[in-house]
């Protein structure tokens, strides 16, 4: 074990010692200053020729939005109509059939709004085609349109007083080129050498030393594994996505992948303070989301190498630690990691089963999916944790009595009010949601579905409850891992979660978009002994304050109903 | 909307060319030098394929070591766990015969020293490894089945045991298909 938890520190250790460079270097790339990455200013010469493009045009936040909402329309239809007619497109050696409109509908959302939500597996619900042209292709999009986002708010938290917020289209091209790409290359080349397969070659079948005749699902997995990792994307191109022993085939591969859930979400933050020129606000932001991050792997790690009580009562040995849905390479340590890596930064891909977590675990687990901001999806997380701030300064403010100020501009009703319903969308969307799946379960289990709502649960009681409970806090925080028992691939998963994945994709990019665009529109107010000071240790405790007390009223029940009441009947 | 549709509509043309054409084209390209040529690492015996490095099979028989339960029979055409919570009864169930069944076939072996890899399901089904315990406790029936000493499948099992990476990092296993393999090798 001793070995295991070195792993976990070394990884986490490399995580952030890569992420710091990383993001100076991102700073230094949106602000257009000169990087190794140059030479790829040609390709994006002709990016934007092709397009009709110019990068020089400058756009408010309201044009940025439209740019944004645009383009993903575009991405939304094109993903729909492909993977619906996949079973007639080229490079489909599998001969796997098209997916179900209700299926294709909740599919194209999801990969649009970097959720990644799967109700099918990768390896009969999609073709080669589909895999490349429509998963992997809008993994980078959909990141690069969290990070083009961000930089939106940068740009407007740099200025003094502006509207002048620089160009979508060079900031999401750059997103590509510049940091997606370059990464994801990498680590797809070395995954390869690891033996994750690459090529085009279809299903193998082989017979056993044993003398059984199984297939083996191949195909060119290695780059799609890498932008999904690095995108905080998630979804996986088998279907247990890196548990499988080909999506992540040794300790090495996972130290990577783990690496690369929470690398470019970290460098963001770092970034931030290169941008703007303040360290300080961008350490503290760090620092708050690091407290609680360390926290939650702490319980997680602890709880899952002490293995589960249900399975020492039948009396035989756990060294290794709870290893039901477990990978002997990966061991319980390491799978504790991930499931915060992965939902702290909405990336959602797992290398082991959530469903089978311990109580607290899956717990925690739930929880931070629905603070969703440790971290945070690549771009959206700050967005996101933008929000805590302003909410904290407002309190702050309320608590001094005096008109509370966030670098240099008047917080007034109106930022407030978008604030207050973005923060309360959350809890709307996730127990609303659980509440109707509930209630189908318990008063039309024989509802004409695929899956009827008797058959949805793959555990009865409280982990029954989780389930339900998981899958809106997931889609809702884009976030895309599941308790997978859940039986999702049906008319009503399909589209309410898909409605759930929307709203909770883009309100929470307009909502601080449209904060940070009217404060930069507003006059600056130089700071004096009077201003509250944000980038202070002080402010950190209060927005955790503020974290912990919003979410724990609006969560503690709905978990205490689940996870919390598994818990002490396992005892 | 009407100014953004159409850059909107060929940029991502152009990047589904760039990112799902030449960037898979580029890696499958590179993967060719890899163990495998992207395809997937294969292991043969006797020149014949018997199956891929990473992904485990079925060992069923006495004579071999017995691979983890799996939710999918170890069929790499899917993948998949059991889902199963912690406290489900009847997941719980499944659990204890499969300790039962393991006591049948390895008498001597005690309950409490079986190690609970060994009776639950990975997460991929396809689980390649065992721990060194799971690998271990095995020894004496093998032994039995095959005529030969403890001593000489323990030092193969020792052969076989991959320490942790750099020899500090992550968990120590043994690959059960290369393991089984040694084992029919062994005269």
């Amino acid at each position: 074990m001793t070995a295991e938890i070195l792993g976990v520190i070394v990884t986490y250790g490399l995580a952030l010692l890569l992420a710091w460079p990383l993001g100076k270097y991102i700073a230094k790339v949106f602000k257009g200053e000169k990087t190794w990455s140059d030479f790829m200013a040609p390709l994006e010469r002709l990016l934007y020729k092709l397009a009709g493009i110019h990068p020089r045009e400058q756009m408010n936040w309201k044009q940025h939005l439209k740019a944004l909402l645009t383009i993903n329309l575009v991405w939304f239809v094109y993903a729909f109509f492909a993977l619906v007619f996949q079973g007639r497109l080229p490079l489909n050696p599998d001969g796997n059939p098209g997916q179900t409109p209700d299926l294709a509908f909740n599919t194209a959302i999801s990969f649009v709004v970097n959720c990644n939500l799967q109700h099918y597996s990768g390896e009969s619900g999609l073709t080669y085609f589909t895999q490349l042209f429509v998963v992997a292709f809008l993994q980078f999009v959909s990141a690069a349109t969290g990070i083009a986002a961000l930089v939106v708010l940068l740009r407007a938290l740099k200025e003094k007083t502006t509207t002048q917020l620089g160009n979508f289209w060079e900031f999401f091209v750059k997103s590509i080129t510049r940091i997606l790409l370059p990464l994801s290359f990498v680590l797809a080349v070395i995954l390869a050498f690891n033996g994750t397969p690459a090529s085009y070659a279809g299903k193998d079948t082989i017979e056993t030393l044993q003398g059984d005749t199984v297939s083996v699902s191949r195909g060119p997995a290695a780059g799609m594994i890498a932008i999904k990792q690095l995108g905080t994307n998630g979804g996986g191109y088998f279907g247990v996505n890196s548990a499988h022993p080909l999506e992540n085939p040794s300790y090495l591969t996972n130290m990577l992948e783990t690496i690369s859930i929470i690398l470019i979400p970290i460098a963001l933050i770092f970034a931030l303070g290169y941008f703007i020129n303040r360290k300080k606000l961008a350490n503290m932001i760090f620092g708050v989301m690091t407290v609680l991050f360390i926290t939650f792997c702490s319980i997680n790690i602890y709880y899952e190498a002490k293995g589960n009580p249900a399975i020492t009562k039948l009396g035989i040995a756990q060294h290794i630690g709870s290893m039901e849905g477990k990978e002997i390479r990966l061991g319980s340590a390491a799978t504790a990691l991930w499931s915060i890596a992965t939902t702290s930064t909405s990336n959602g891909s797992v290398n082991g089963m959530h469903d089978s977590l311990t109580p607290i675990s899956g717990g925690i687990a739930i929880l931070d999916m629905m603070i969703n901001a440790l971290y945070g999806g690549v771009g959206v997380g700050l967005l996101n944790f933008y929000i805590f701030i302003i909410i904290a300064v407002f309190i702050s403010g309320l608590m001094v009595g005096r008109t509370p100020e966030f670098m240099g501009h008047k917080l007034e009703a109106r930022e407030v009010k978008i604030a207050a319903l973005i923060t309360l969308l959350s809890p709307f969307l996730i127990l609303a949601g659980t509440a109707l799946s509930a209630y189908m379960v318990v008063h039309h289990p024989g509802a004409d579905w695929a899956v009827q709502p008797a058959a949805w649960l793959n555990n009865p009681g409280y982990h029954g409850f989780s389930e339900m409970l998981y899958e809106y806090t997931s889609a809702n925080a884009n976030n895309g891992s599941g308790f997978e028992g859940l039986g999702d691939n049906n008319i009503f998963w399909n589209v309410t979660t898909g409605f759930v994945l929307i709203l909770g994709r883009f309100l929470p990019i307009i909502g601080p978009l449209a904060i940070a665009g009217l404060l930069a529109g507003k006059k600056y107010i130089p700071p004096s002994a009077g201003t509250l000071r944000t980038d202070s240790a002080t402010f950190g405790v209060m927005i955790l304050a503020v974290i912990i007390i919003i979410n724990a009223l609006a969560y503690f029940p709905a978990l205490a109903l689940g996870p919390v009441a598994e818990f002490f009947s396992l005892r | 909307m009407k100014r953004y549709i159409f850059p909107a509509i060929r940029l991502t043309i152009v990047l589904i060319v760039l990112l799902a054409g030449v960037y898979p084209l580029l890696i499958a390209a590179v993967a060719k030098l890899a163990p495998g040529k992207g395809d997937g690492i294969t292991v043969t015996h006797h020149g014949k394929v018997v199956g891929y490095a990473n992904v485990g099979q079925t060992f069923t028989e006495d004579k071999y070591f017995w691979s983890r339960p799996s939710a999918v029979d170890y069929n790499a055409g899917g993948s998949g766990g059991s889902n199963k919570g912690p406290a489900n009864p009847a997941y719980l169930a499944v659990v204890q015969a499969r300790i039962d069944t393991f006591l049948a076939h390895n008498p001597g072996v005690q309950k409490a020293d079986i190690p609970a890899e060994l009776v639950t399901a990975s997460g991929s089904g396809l689980d390649p490894d065992l721990s060194p315990a799971a690998a271990e406790i095995q020894i004496p029936r093998i032994a039995r089945e095959r005529r030969l000493p403890e001593s000489r499948i323990r030092e193969l099992v020792k052969q076989y045991t991959n320490g942790p990476l750099l020899g500090f990092l992550g968990p120590s296993k043994v690959n059960v298909l290369q393991l089984n393999i040694a084992l029919d090798d062994l005269k």
